[in-house]
């Protein structure tokens, strides 16, 4: 058994860090996620450049890595960096155009020319594709669809978007360029930094990814690799959040002395170790599961949002209370982190969602073992 | 044991009703139901209605403007209030300085600012807190030197509630760094218009203004503006920690944000249902609801002994602990009920006359920026840390 990263991965890991803690400091980082467009269009070239976006895809479709655990340690150091960004669009986006072989699209979206945005959830479909409503219909030009996405991450600015539609034979994945007749888009900041936008189409028309009425797996497995990234990311927050609170306890004197000294401290202190640690474990293992049977790969990574989300709001809600007043500043980077660890329990179904899911996927496979 | 309200005070309750029915501006209370925040004068108007009625300063005594009223009298009229979305009564004044002047003031001090809290002459803020002093408060820097008929102030004051609107602040300063850190504090009332006092504004993570930095570089605060005994201010500071913490649960604002997630939870729907049939909701939920039934009884026992003449110090760190526990829990719940639309973040919606079409539902605007900004609530006030520090030596005895 293994636990390392290995050497290929290892390298990726320290020139993404190196790039994100020159290029994007937590000073700069705070200007680009609350100003504008949210997001830096220049940094995320540079970082396509790096690799970050080819090593989220297998060779075998024009990328440079692909496996979940290459996955994992590109948001790992965008989460250490909290940067924002349509990462985990280009991941979801990506997987899907991968999977329809339109690879030229997919260079594109590696080489960091086309940004592709990723446009699922609906008002009302709570992070379940049954409960799609966008219809896609085919007409004698070519697919048209109407309907409206929310808080599809920087709606605003990508340059064109994946979405997922229902049309007569099920759901299917469609491309629509940005300024398509009839698409409208509302953009917002988001509390946790960078932007998102609410979309409607109104017959816009759109091109058809892979087979229609086919879309159902492929988007569950693109929802499950961003489930992956979701859960590195956020334990690479939880991270930064426990050194932050550790330097506070040790350097912070109240009554003389360091407040780590103090025991009360000290053991919640060990807590939120312990809760990171198992964090961390529950992300390998939905990494590691990603290639078995659809319901082990499934159960690991809504186990892992599980996880996340409640040792995530855990550890948030205890950094900024360790740090007292100071944690509740918009001046310090903690604050930023805490938000973004919160709010990742906001994309692609919270915690309780993910463990109903769990409980369901284990009566699927209590019924295939009978 | 009877825990029913007696019929005095269910007539007092009604009577509370028909006074906020007919005088609280609707302008108010919606603002307060969608999370808004409100200006300097609507504060002030909302103490001017209060005061017209003669209930601003319920808990001070009858010769200074108080009402008379019982301990649970003013737990009715906070309850209700809170319920009927009213805003808050700013304790700087009322709850903090007030009680401080009526207690240990000159007869001359009582005279020229108790009504001056009263009619709105005055805003108050809190000058405490310091970078270096916070739960350890007396280990507290800013200095004093007396120079003549004044003071000399220097030192930096943080965490300052709302002084961006305040004409006056009641300050901790150090007028003797020999012996004991508590013995060497005075306690002053310092006008905010003096040369030499510089207000900065402190962003918090929720993006919201309210608390500020305040720098003193030589200002000169006249002697009668010093409060009982040079050097025993710390006797005057912690004797806040006594007075009138028993409404610190703040159970009727609790009650009344309940009343909204349940409403939300009956019509957010997921999955095809309501988030109040979706079983792990719905225990969050119950447990919630479970805990502020509890705490409810909790906080009126304390009450009761406080009206038969107990000083509940502990037991108001136990409601202050829960109360702001179950306070932040309602919030998670809010902001969990909101799924995706928790995220999206507009801070002009949180002004009045905002117009603006909200992003998913209206009440999930918010949720978020609540969540994130009542992380004070268990920081601020002596933090539940300290407070359980009250608890371990007060009750238990460790």
């Amino acid at each position: 058994m293994d636990f390392s990263l290995g050497d290929d991965r290892q390298m990726l890991v320290d020139s993404l860090r190196r790039f994100l803690a020159d290029k994007l400091p937590f000073a700069q980082r705070k200007t680009a996620a609350f100003e504008g467009s949210g997001w830096s269009r220049d940094v995320w070239g540079q970082l396509a450049e790096l690799g970050a976006i080819s090593a989220l895809f297998d060779e075998s479709v024009g990328g440079f890595g692909g496996s979940p655990f290459d996955v994992g340690v590109v948001f790992g150091e965008l989460g250490r960096a909290i940067a924002t960004g349509p990462w985990l669009s280009a991941l979801q986006a990506g997987h899907v155009l991968a999977a329809a072989g339109r690879t030229d699209d997919l260079a594109a979206l590696i080489d960091g020319s086309q940004v592709v945005g990723y446009a699922e959830e609906e008002a009302d479909t709570w992070f379940d594709p049954a409960g799609i409503q966008t219809r896609a219909t085919a007409t004698a030009t070519g697919w048209v669809l109407d309907g409206a996405k929310t808080v599809v991450s920087c709606a605003g600015t990508v340059d064109r978007l994946v979405v997922v539609a229902r049309g007569d034979s099920g759901l299917s994945t469609f491309l629509v360029d940005r300024g398509a007749t009839g698409m409208t888009v509302r953009d917002y900041l988001v509390i946790d930094g960078g932007s998102a936008g609410d979309v409607t189409f109104a017959a816009t028309p759109a091109v058809l990814v892979g087979e229609a009425g086919g879309a159902g797996p492929v988007i569950e497995t693109a929802r499950a690799l961003g489930l992956v990234a979701l859960a590195w990311e956020g334990v690479a927050v939880m991270d930064v959040l426990r050194d932050q609170t550790l330097d506070y306890l040790r350097t912070r004197k109240q009554f003389g002395i360091p407040i780590g000294k103090f025991q009360a401290l000290q053991h919640r202190m060990a807590t939120l170790a312990l809760e990171i640690e198992q964090a961390r474990s529950a992300a390998i293992n939905a990494a590691d599961r990603f290639l078995g049977t659809r319901v082990e790969r499934e159960r690991a990574v809504s186990a892992a949002k599980a996880t996340i989300g409640k040792a995530g709001s855990l550890v948030a809600e205890e950094a900024i209370q360790m740090h007292g007043g100071i944690g509740m500043t918009w001046e310090l980077a903690l604050s930023h982190y805490a938000k973004r660890l919160v709010m990742i329990g906001h994309e692609l179904g919270d915690e309780d969602h993910h463990l109903a899911r769990y409980i369901d996927l284990g009566h699927e496979l209590a019924d295939s073992d009978a | 044991m009877d825990l029913t309200f007696t019929p005095e005070e269910e007539a007092f309750r009604a009577e509370v009703r028909t006074f906020l029915a007919e005088k609280m501006p609707t302008r108010l209370s919606d603002k307060i139901r969608k999370g808004q925040h409100l200006t300097k004068a609507e504060h002030e108007e909302w103490h001017a209605l209060l005061n017209a009625r003669g209930w601003l300063a319920n808990h001070w005594p009858v010769e200074w403007g108080g009402t008379g009223w019982t301990v649970m009298q003013r737990f009715i009229f906070e309850t209700e209030t809170a319920l009927a979305n009213a805003p808050r009564v700013l304790p700087f004044g009322l709850s903090m300085i007030g009680p401080v002047l009526l207690k240990y003031g000159s007869e001359e001090q009582k005279r020229h600012w108790l009504p001056r809290i009263l009619d709105g002459s005055d805003w108050w803020c809190q000058g405490y807190s310091e970078p270096g002093a916070g739960s350890d408060l007396a280990s507290l820097k800013t200095s004093a030197v007396r120079d003549g008929d004044h003071y000399v102030v220097n030192g930096q004051k943080t965490w300052t509630t709302l002084a961006q609107h305040a004409n006056m602040m009641f300050c901790l300063v150090r007028t003797n760094s020999d012996g004991k850190k508590q013995d060497g504090i005075s306690f002053l009332l310092i006008d905010m218009a003096t040369p030499g006092i510089e207000v900065r504004p402190i962003k918090l993570l929720s993006g919201d203004h309210e608390v500020n930095e305040v720098f003193f570089t030589d200002v000169r605060v006249p002697v009668e503006n010093l409060v009982g005994e040079e050097n025993r201010g710390w006797t005057y500071a912690k004797y806040l920690l006594t007075y009138e913490r028993t409404n610190i649960a703040g159970v009727g604002a609790s009650m009344a944000a309940f009343g909204e997630l349940v409403e939300i939870a009956r019509t957010q729907r997921r999955n095809g249902r309501p988030l109040a049939e979706d079983p792990q909701f719905a225990a969050r939920l119950a447990r919630l609801e479970i805990d502020l039934e509890n705490m409810k009884t909790t906080n009126l026992r304390v009450l009761v002994a406080a009206g038969e003449g107990a000083a509940p110090v502990a037991e108001s760190s136990m409601l202050k602990i829960r109360g702001t526990e179950i306070r932040q829990s309602i919030d998670d719940l809010m902001r969990r009920a909101a799924g995706t639309h928790a995220r999206p973040w507009i801070p002009e919606s949180f002004e009045g006359g905002w117009n603006g079409e909200p992003v998913g539902p209206e009440w999930a605007g918010p949720v978020a920026t609540h969540y994130f900004n009542d992380r004070k609530l268990s920081i601020f006030g002596g933090s539940n840390e300290v407070q359980r520090e009250i608890i371990t030596k007060a009750i238990l005895e460790l």
